[in-house]
């Protein structure tokens, strides 16, 4: 894996999952009690044997870049490849759109790296995957372009980049739908092909006037490369709304979605914190919960998720809710159905609750 | 190697006899605690948290997990470019190899090590105390009272007072006479095995003890006694903190325990923060029908049992059914569906069968072994 270069694509439309991203990008929105979600990618990429790392900068790049730092918590911090920061062109092509434009602007980069092969990827999905497994099955099929692809195993509603493949795994149709069914292959948005090839669509769309990688660079020229699908059967989500981040947030209280993201054989790593172990007092009762070290509960939780230093006051009720770092959850509140984001104080006696389909949202630093 | 104000010593290479099963196959610095940590995590942060920017770490006793664990002391914020952790076992030289022979003997033969560090202080510290502590007010103690030699000294009851190494000193702290474990006690102020020493001066008499046979070459015995007969300036630096030897199982797993106090004795999750290496792994997952009350749990553990009064590391599986009450459960134990511990500490990567029952009680608490497994009925462990 030493010859494929990671690109870490952050440019997550982030116009369904507003309240969270103000002031982040939707790949560095806290997920699952101590990540975000940029760490699955990332992960993916250390644990799959790849140690040279383009991230392409988002539009609010402040937590991304304070979350990655060096990148030494994913042992990226290298004398030589590692860990670096691709920053969009401020000044240059303000009249373009699209993530063509900063491809573009960074393809010296690209240009001058060792690796022979680039793998494109998104930061907004959660999935462990192998992208060795990918490698192998790219050199075999002797393809231009590998697409990875999950199975969906039920109706969903959203932007979805869906595919068609031949039995030998030959994609024969790439689209954008508006839903996905059971059976339906949807892309992971990761991409696997030779740097020269990679580099020759983006020049090439770019100065025809592309703006898009995926509809410009891929569905529009699809017919020109020997495209193929390579299916990964894990757990997959696409963190693009509110209601997805929800959701992917629960799927995680499901025992065999947490063995499989984290306590296999690859770990997703992230910054470190060093909070001590979860503090049970006498009052706690906690039943199908994700709990973070750094809490102190004396309250009760219920199907739901508290990031690192989450205080639970005695007399407290947390049910469906997803409470982000360092929030204070103060004596006697009922909270059902809420997405608490970072530091928010929740004062004595108030009781807040979402429906089971929509949570409320507390966005960052507020008292209540 | 650039010269540092003050150079941390921390002796791990004890073996910690008396954790007997805990430290069969690692030293007693490395045996965890806490929920998450390991003993040596407290001296380590309390440097880092102190200033100290270079400590050296003697080890000699099963070293290999604890070097592992320390590796470019990165956790601790102690991977600098001039300074951080040194890690030092016993080395050849050119008339063969020598063990350490006592707490004084390992500190000469790393005097070399000293000398490059070039320190006006040297800073002793065990690898075998939980505390939180500022060391840097202690150096300043020591310099105002113009000491040579300062030790660290907590009151104890009366009553336990001739199990320690007493001080007895003079109303501005200068320590008039030391007497390891009195029958008759004539102050409570023991010594906690730290110490800082004026770099020469702790050199001279290192030097002087090797040289004398009969020596045991210890700190306690030899060191300070010879110190204190030469008349020299050695103050007490009384603190007043949290201070437990976790040097047996009781004690270990009573200090354990005393993190479960509603107010812990000492702040976890404060600005003194203590660091270790973090594993990679998730929240703990707690399932449908676990109960857990006045505990500690750590990350990847899955509680789907109950749990009571114990202290739970990372990545630990406590079965449906199954009930964990008064106990330590260290790092990666399976416990199976309906088992039953109690009183016991559990080392690291064991398993407790299904319906296997762990039982010690209250002064005698059972322990089990790094990797071992307990299988139900026959298997079971009781106390005594």
């Amino acid at each position: 894996m030493k010859t494929v270069m990671g690109i870490i694509n952050l440019q997550e439309d982030n116009s369904l999952i507003r309240d969270l991203t103000a002031r982040r990008a939707v790949e560095s929105i806290p997920f699952a009690g101590r990540y975000r979600l940029i760490d699955f990618t990332l992960s993916s990429m250390v644990n799959s044997g790849i140690s040279c790392v383009g991230v392409m900068l988002p539009d609010k790049p402040r937590s991304v870049l304070d979350h990655l730092r060096s990148g030494k918590d994913w042992d990226l911090a290298r004398r030589h490849d590692g860990l670096f920061y691709l920053p969009a062109p401020q000044q240059e092509d303000m009249n373009r759109k699209g993530d063509l434009k900063n491809f573009y602007h960074n393809l010296d980069f690209f240009e001058h790296s060792s690796q022979r092969y680039v793998l494109l990827t998104s930061g907004s999905f959660v999935y462990n995957v192998d992208f060795s497994q990918l490698l192998r099955f790219h050199q075999n099929t002797n393809a231009d372009i590998t697409m990875v692809y999950n199975t969906a195993t039920e109706e969903a509603h959203g932007k979805n980049v869906v595919i068609e493949t031949a039995e030998n795994g030959l994609v024969t149709d790439i689209a954008e739908k508006p839903a996905v069914y059971d059976g339906t292959q949807v892309s992971t948005n990761v991409y696997l092909m030779e740097k020269r090839i990679f580099v020759e669509m983006i020049r090439y769309t770019y100065e025809h006037g592309g703006q898009d990688f995926l509809i410009d660079g891929i569905i529009r020229r699809a017919a020109e490369y020997n495209i193929y699908g390579f299916e990964h059967d894990g757990y997959v989500a696409h963190v693009d709304s509110t209601a997805a981040y929800y959701k992917a947030n629960m799927d995680i209280l499901q025992p065999e979605v947490w063995e499989e993201l984290f306590m296999g054989q690859h770990p997703i790593y992230t910054k470190v914190k060093d909070e001590v172990p979860v503090q049970y007092k006498e009052t706690a009762d906690v039943k199908n919960s994700l709990i973070a070290n750094g809490c102190i509960v004396r309250g009760e939780v219920e199907n739901s998720i508290l990031f690192r230093g989450v205080n639970v006051a005695e007399g407290v009720k947390i049910k469906n809710s997803i409470i982000m770092q360092k929030c204070d959850i103060q004596e006697g509140s009922l909270i059902e159905n809420v997405i608490c984001d970072k530091n928010v104080i929740i004062t004595k006696e108030k009781w807040l609750k979402g429906a089971a389909n929509y949570p409320l949202i507390v966005t960052k630093n507020v008292v209540i | 190697m650039r010269k540092t104000e003050c150079l941390a010593m921390i002796l791990a290479g004890g073996q910690g006899s008396r954790l007997g099963a805990l430290t069969k196959k690692i030293a007693k610095p490395a045996v965890p605690f806490g929920g998450k940590y390991r003993i040596i995590d407290f001296p380590l942060s309390n440097c880092a948290n102190s200033g100290i920017e270079k400590v050296g770490v003697l080890t000699q006793y099963r070293p290999l997990e604890l070097h592992n664990y320390l590796a470019s002391g990165s956790a601790w914020d102690l991977d600098k470019k001039d300074g951080g952790v040194f890690i030092l076992p016993p080395y050849a030289r050119e008339k063969g190899a020598e063990w350490y022979r006592g707490t004084a003997d390992a500190i000469y033969q790393n005097l070399n090590f000293i000398d490059l560090a070039d320190p006006d202080y040297v800073l002793i510290l065990s690898g075998d105390h939980i505390y939180t502590m500022d060391y840097s007010w202690m150096l300043d103690a020591h310099k105002m009272n113009k000491a040579e030699a300062t030790i660290g000294v907590i009151e104890v009851p009366w009553d336990e007072a001739p199990r320690f190494g007493i001080m007895n000193t003079d109303k501005d702290g200068r320590i008039e006479d030391f007497e390891e474990k009195p029958a008759k006690p004539k102050s409570n102020l023991a010594s906690m095995g730290i110490y800082i020493f004026n770099k020469n001066f702790l050199k001279k008499y290192l030097e002087d003890d090797a040289k004398d046979e009969t020596s045991s070459h210890d700190f306690g015995k030899n060191i300070i006694p010879k110190m204190l007969a030469d008349k020299a300036r050695l103050y007490s630096y009384a603190f007043d903190g949290y201070w437990k030897d976790v040097g047996t199982i009781e004690s270990l797993w009573q200090a354990n325990m005393d993190l479960l106090q509603d107010v812990p004795p000492f702040e976890l999750n404060g600005d003194w923060k203590i660091f270790s290496s973090n594993p990679s792994m998730p929240p703990h997952f707690v399932g449908p029908d676990a109960k857990i009350k006045n505990s500690m749990v750590s990350e990847g553990s899955m509680v789907l049992g109950e749990v009571e009064n114990s202290v739970i590391f990372p990545g630990v599986r406590i079965g449906k059914g199954a009930k964990v009450t008064n106990s330590v459960v260290m790092p990666s134990t399976v416990i199976r569906e309906n088992a039953v511990v109690d009183y016991a500490i559990i080392a690291q990567n064991c398993e407790i069968a299904e319906g296997a029952k762990v039982a010690g009680e209250k002064g005698a608490i059972t322990v089990v072994a790094e990797g071992e497994t307990v299988e139900s009925e026959a298997g079971s462990k009781q106390a005594g």
